[in-house]
Order: structure tokens, then sequence, then C-alpha cells
């Protein structure tokens, strides 16, 4: 038996099961499918400071992003110099682009209001930062705390060094088991029932992301998660980089934070380490549906080629897509249920899972074994969305 | 009749029809770029043209994909 049974093998499952490993519990981690095949896997990588309102994400992406330094750092003191935490991970800085003044004025503003480290940029300075960039941009805000990693490998680095570095026991991770149903004694979950029989543990971490609602459902309690699609299009490798920050233009921000449920895309451009330039993105809520749409991956040539010319000569060799995890408010839903005992939540992070996963891991091991977390979970409360909830 | 294209200046032969990748991989060359920060050796891979691991330059062109180029007569190939 295990003290604790996380359900999800993406970013967030394995961040959970890092974390709970070092604070000394026993974890099993249990995924229908293989590490990083939800929605972890169908990301880029993008662990953000700067696309967040000032507020309670904001304080968890910072807290996540001096997490993610000190787990790049730590496998790079074993691993050598320039082993890139072993997820390629690049403290880049980002870029926010703005089309006009009045952009540019409201992207000023924003960065007044979050008070993280940024430089303000004017138009002409922008290639200083950008080269290539096109020409006739009112400006920007380069934020350097943002960066990236690959998600799969960082997903997979977790588990692994969370089994190798920590734990009485050992991290053990069981994959192709579906989690069916919830084993309760008496008010409490203690464990859950999978295609593969019972796992019995003192605490179930319900990771499943976008699937998170429905896994909440096996429990008997309601979370609001809802998939919000988006496209990626990915370009050949470049045989010198082209684009040196992650730069994307200021209607990402708006698009984050809206309720629409129809097509919004943003121009977000980043090369990659392999030297492919990954370009999104798109939002919509069309449910589970997979078909590629080309309309879609169209625009985000287009509006890519806009921000940097030079794209215009590089084809694009794949696409993919994938499903957001969102809740009503756009908040992730994080910490104990207090509608079941035993039973935890950390999923519903929308597009910042990735970013946000060891903040989350860090924070319900704090829960888990009985400490402060470092930051209030109130607004991430799972009981939040129910009609009589405060 | 096979032709010749060279490969940093030395003389590789070429079958009518052969693509530049084929002819690299008979005259013994398995990789011809490197990755970016891992300086890890890549050549032919799926051979089909879908991953782009194979990007080539001949005759100082943009890169093309060596496993569906075909080799013409005094290609000059260079390798990175």
């Amino acid at each position: 038996m295990s003290d604790v049974i996380v359900v999800g093998a993406g970013v967030v499952g394995a961040a959970c099961a890092y974390y709970a490993a070092r604070a000394g519990l026993d974890v099993t981690v249990i995924d229908r499918g293989p590490v990083a095949g939800g929605t972890t896997g169908s990301g880029e990588g993008n662990v953000l400071v700067s696309d967040k309102e000032p507020g309670p994400e904001l304080e968890l992406a910072v807290l996540s992003n001096g997490l993610w330094r000190s787990l790049a750092e730590r496998h790079d003191r074993q691993a050598g110099p320039g082993a890139h935490g072993g997820f390629e991970f690049e403290a880049k800085g980002g870029l926010v682009v703005a089309e006009t003044d009045e952009i540019q004025r409201r992207l000023v503003e924003l960065a007044a209001e979050q008070g993280l480290e940024h430089v303000l940029v004017s138009g002409p300075e922008l290639r200083d930062y950008e080269p290539r960039l096109a020409e006739g941009l009112a400006g920007g805000v380069l934020y350097p705390q943002d960066a990236q990693v690959q998600p799969m490998l960082a997903a997979a680095r977790l588990l692994r060094d969370g089994a190798d570095s920590f734990g009485r026991g050992t991290l053990h991770l069981r994959l192709g088991v579906t989690v069916t149903g919830f084993v309760h004694s008496g008010e409490r979950v203690t464990g859950v029932r999978t295609s593969h029989g019972d796992v019995l543990g003192g605490a179930v971490i319900n990771a499943a992301g976008t699937w998170g609602g429905e896994v909440a459902a096996l429990a008997g309690v309601t979370l609001p998660i809802l998939p919000r699609r988006g496209f990626i299009l990915v370009t050949e490798p470049l045989p010198e980089p082209l684009i040196k920050h992650k730069v994307y233009t200021a209607a990402y921000v708006t698009n984050v934070a809206s309720d629409s449920a129809d097509l919004e895309t943003s121009a977000v451009v980043e090369g990659t380490p392999a030297g492919t330039v990954l370009i999104g993105a798109s939002r919509e809520r069309v449910g589970f549906d997979r078909t590629t749409s080309v309309p879609v991956l169209a625009r985000l040539a287009a509006q890519a080629v806009a921000l940097f010319p030079a794209l215009r000569e590089a084809r694009a060799i794949r696409s993919y897509c994938g499903f957001r995890p969102y809740c009503p408010d756009h908040l992730p839903v994080i910490g104990a249920d207090p509608r079941l005992p035993g039973l935890y939540h950390a999923c519903g992070h929308e597009g910042a899972g990735i970013g946000l996963a060891p903040a989350t891991g860090h924070l319900l091991a704090q829960v888990l074994t009985g400490q402060t977390p470092d930051l209030d979970l109130k607004p991430f409360r799972p009981d939040r969305f129910s009609e009589d909830s405060p | 009749m096979t032709f010749h294209i060279t490969i940093d200046g030395r003389q590789v032969p070429v079958v009518p029809g052969q693509t530049i990748g084929a002819a690299l991989h008979a005259a013994g060359v398995r990789s011809w770029r490197t990755t970016r920060f891992g300086g890890r050796p890549r050549g032919l891979f799926c051979g089909i043209g879908v991953c782009f691991d194979c990007l080539i330059s001949v005759n100082g062109r943009a890169p093309e994909r060596a496993c569906l180029l075909e080799a013409a007569p005094g290609d000059e190939v260079t390798t990175s």
C-alpha cells in the first residue's frame, strides 16, 4: 500500500509524485496511457510568468518558475553543465510584442501591475533583442524569467528522479492501467479500482488533467473541467537559430483570459533545441475533436510570418493538437477535496500546466505532510464551483 | 551509367535515380549535420521525407531532404 496514489502521468502528476516522494511518502502513479500521453505531450513546454494577470495564478507561476530552475540545476549538478536539466530547460526569456501604441500602453500597464522583473522595449529597440522580427511593431516587454522545457522529457525526468532519489520505498509507475472507480472506507477514499485490480493508498491525487472531471465523477464529486483545443504547427529544423526568445503578441494574453467558445488565435513563436520552430496558439471549444483544421493552421502560419518574415521560407513539417483542461474561472484545482476525505486534486491548469506543475506538486506535498503550504490554496479549492460556495 | 557528385570535394559515384541520401549512404557517409546543443549526429532516419533529420545543402541551396532529392551530375554536397 502506498501513502499516495497519483492518477495521471502527465507533468502535473509527475510533479506531484516527485515532491511527495521527496517529502518521504511512498507513491504509486497510475495512467491509462503512457507518460505524457495527454495534454502534456501536446503543448509547447511553456514556463511563463509574463502572461499571467496579477493574482493567485501569477503567484503560483512565480513559485513554480523558481522550482523549475532548481530542478534543472539539481539535475545538472550530477549530469554536468549543459545538460539543460535533462529536459531541455532553456531560461530564454519571453518577449511580448505590441502591434500598436495603444496595445503597447496596455502591456506597460500590465507589466507595472504584475511586479515581475521586466524590460520595457521600444519599437526601434525590439530588434536588438530579436533581430529577425518584422519592422513596424510598436514595442514590447521582455520578461527574463520566462522559460521553456521539453514537456515529455520533463515529466519523465520528474518520475525518474522521484523514483531514484527519494522515498522510503520507491515511486511505482503503472502505465496502461485505467482507473475505473474508487475504494471507500467509511467516509474516506482509500484507493482506486482499476482495470488491473484495486490499488490501495492513504490518499488519492486526481492529476488527470483535461480528464480530471471524469476521474472526480468516479469518486462522486463534480469538477467542471472542459477541453479547450489548441493546434501547434512545427517547422523543419532551421540551420541557424532564428528566434531567441519565446515571442508572442499581446493578443495571447487576452485570449488566454477570454471566455469565448469561438476560435481565437494569436502568434506564439519559439525555437527548440532540435532547431524546429513551434508556432501557436489557437483556442477553441469543440469538445475532444482531434480533426486537423487547415484554416486554423493557415492562420497560425500567417500570424507567425507576420511576426518573423523569414519564416516564410521555412517548411511546416507537422502539426499537432491538444486539449487544455480549463475551469470556468481559468484557475487550476489544487488541494484536498473537503467533500471527500482522502481525495486531492491537481488538475485544470488550462494551458499553463507545464509551467505550474512543480508548484502544484510542491504545495500538495506540503498539504499531504501536514505543513502549511507556501501559498494560500483557497483560490484553487475544489468545491469553489458549487452554487452554495461562498 | 554512373555519374559523380562531390561530397566536401570528394568524388562519389551515383547510380542514376539515386537520391543524395542514398549516394551518401553508399559512400559510407552516415551523418551530415549535428544537433545544435548536444552535437549529436543526424543523417538518414526515416528515409521517406517525413522526419526532416537528413537536411543537407546541395549546390549552396537552402537545406533539402537528402532522402528525397535526386542526385544530378556534378552536384556539390557540403556537410556541416
